[in-house]
């Protein structure tokens, strides 16, 4: 008998729309706070390089010399401590999950040279 | 009696999905001893401790189990407080122990749905995980992770939630609320349920006191021992807070301990939902703890006590970071549980302690 118990809920989910989606055909809409990627605006990007020191994993790579900010997607964690720590607030969570690919890559972002009085500000 | 024979269970085994290795000495159909082994997922995470500096630890912390993930970025984080003295903003420490709670629903509704699948009720699996899943989208929507959730910083929270967030929390546990009613009624007055769970993988109280048992596991047997009552945080602005107690210290019991532990949690967040402060999430925290200095804390997690205890040396890399999780106090008890019992409850009884070996290796 102890069997039938669930009945009610299990018949009423023949009624219900179903709790699970059809992926990939439907795709669940991300958040607007879901932590999916790092993005930077390197408009106002300064290369201070705090997000470098304050990331846990090791992902970040701020070259001043060459003028390059690099993050390694592979092996970012998504914490979002480079964003909170970001002086210039160029740092970004993009909601988006961060693309599967077959082979391991750096995304190399070339910063262009801030005018004096756009760094100072 | 038959001979004696070791029977080998695990770390790779149906029931669980945690590498726990049990040898099983069975006379018959009985289980007359049981060698728990572990060790096959040490991943040395204290040692890092070495490596990060004490900001950086924490998003180490929360990767030692994926179920307790927050319960120790929040033991973590407070261990570090007590060492430097950071004083939290009230907001902080709502916020804190609503995700914490959040959590523990969270934990108890994978368990039972575990625990059901285990005795063949697959039916109630799926729904409980169904429920479960809707405790990940409000972490989702909230902190922006689903299971690691790294909200958690020394000094604070990361992010707010705001009225509107919160009353569509508030919501959606009154939605699971009553769909969970259902499923707690099934699970504690089922006959099947009861035939595998009434009387089996006994403890008495005085052995749950002389094994050091903790958590729901030394509730069921009537220990009246719950860090939450301590009232530390915001748990020491709820009106009122009992541990939920059983004295049959069965696998019905512990069944029925977490199926209330979780209304309990929805009690307390509505509650903290309701006299939430205002004001800051989160103080700067600057400097590095002093040479020498030490703290220790505790925590409930899901599973029980979890003893935290760090050191400084002077720099912003701590000495030592030490953590006891329930689980490795639970071992004993439940060796101790598994002798006596029929070979077929073996996996009952091991469920319904609900280990978590990644926790105890760390």
């Amino acid at each position: 008998m102890g069997s039938f118990r669930l009945g009610g809920m299990t018949l009423g989910s023949l009624f219900k729309k179903p709790e699970t989606l059809l992926y990939p055909l439907e795709e669940k809409p991300a958040p607007a706070g879901l932590k999916g990627h790092i993005v930077n605006d390197v408009d106002r990007c300064i290369l201070c390089g705090i997000c470098a020191r304050v990331c846990p994993a090791g992902a970040l790579a701020v070259d001043k010399k060459a003028r390059t900010w690099a993050i390694d997607p592979f092996r970012c964690v998504q914490c979002a401590s480079c964003v909170a720590a970001c002086p210039k607030d160029c740092l970004s969570m993009d909601p988006s999950a961060t693309p599967v690919a077959a082979k391991r890559f750096e995304v190399v972002r070339e910063v262009p040279e801030q005018p004096k009085e756009a760094a100072a500000a | 009696m038959g001979k004696a024979t070791v029977i080998p269970f695990g770390p790779q085994h149906p029931v669980l999905p945690e590498p726990l290795h049990l040898d099983l000495v069975v006379e018959d159909e009985t289980v007359v001893d049981c060698m728990p082994q572990i060790g096959f997922v040490h991943r040395g995470l204290e040692k890092l401790v070495e490596t990060r500096d004490y900001n950086q630890f924490i998003y180490i912390a929360e990767r030692i189990c994926g179920i307790c993930a927050m319960g120790h970025s929040l033991g973590y984080a407070e261990t570090v407080e007590e060492l430097m003295g950071v004083e939290v903003p009230k907001r902080a420490e709502y916020l804190r122990v609503i995700w914490h709670e959040l959590s523990r629903i969270h934990s108890h509704l994978l368990w039972l749905g575990l625990a059901a699948d285990a005795f063949g009720f697959e039916s109630m699996f799926m729904h409980c995980w169904r429920l479960r899943e809707r405790i990940l989208d409000i972490f989702e929507k909230t902190t922006g992770g689903r299971v690691i959730l790294s909200v958690v910083k020394v000094g604070g929270v990361a992010r707010d939630i705001d009225a509107g967030q919160m009353s569509e929390i508030l919501a959606t546990l009154e939605g699971i609320k009553s769909d969970y009613g259902a499923l707690m009624r099934t699970l504690l007055t089922d006959s099947s349920i009861k035939n595998r769970t009434v009387g089996v993988g006994a403890i008495g109280y005085d052995d749950a006191v002389a094994l050091s048992m903790v958590g729901p596991f030394a509730r069921a047997s009537a220990v009246n021992y719950d860090v939450r009552s301590f009232g530390r945080g915001a748990y020491g602005d709820l009106a009122d807070f009992q541990p939920i107690l059983d004295n049959q210290g069965d696998c019905y019991a512990r069944v029925k301990v977490r199926c209330l532990e979780v209304l309990q949690s929805i009690d307390i967040i509505a509650e903290l939902a309701a006299k939430m402060p205002a004001g800051d999430i989160a103080v700067p925290v600057k400097g590095s703890p002093a040479d020498g200095a030490q703290a220790s804390n505790v925590l409930e997690q899901p599973r029980g006590e979890c003893y935290y205890y760090a050191r400084g040396n002077g720099t912003k890399h701590l000495d030592r970071m030490r953590m006891r999780t329930p689980t490795s106090q639970n071992l004993a008890g439940m060796a101790t549980a598994l002798k006596g019992c029929d070979l077929a409850d073996v996996n009952m009884i091991i469920l319904t302690i609900d280990p978590c070996i990644s926790c105890t290796e760390r």
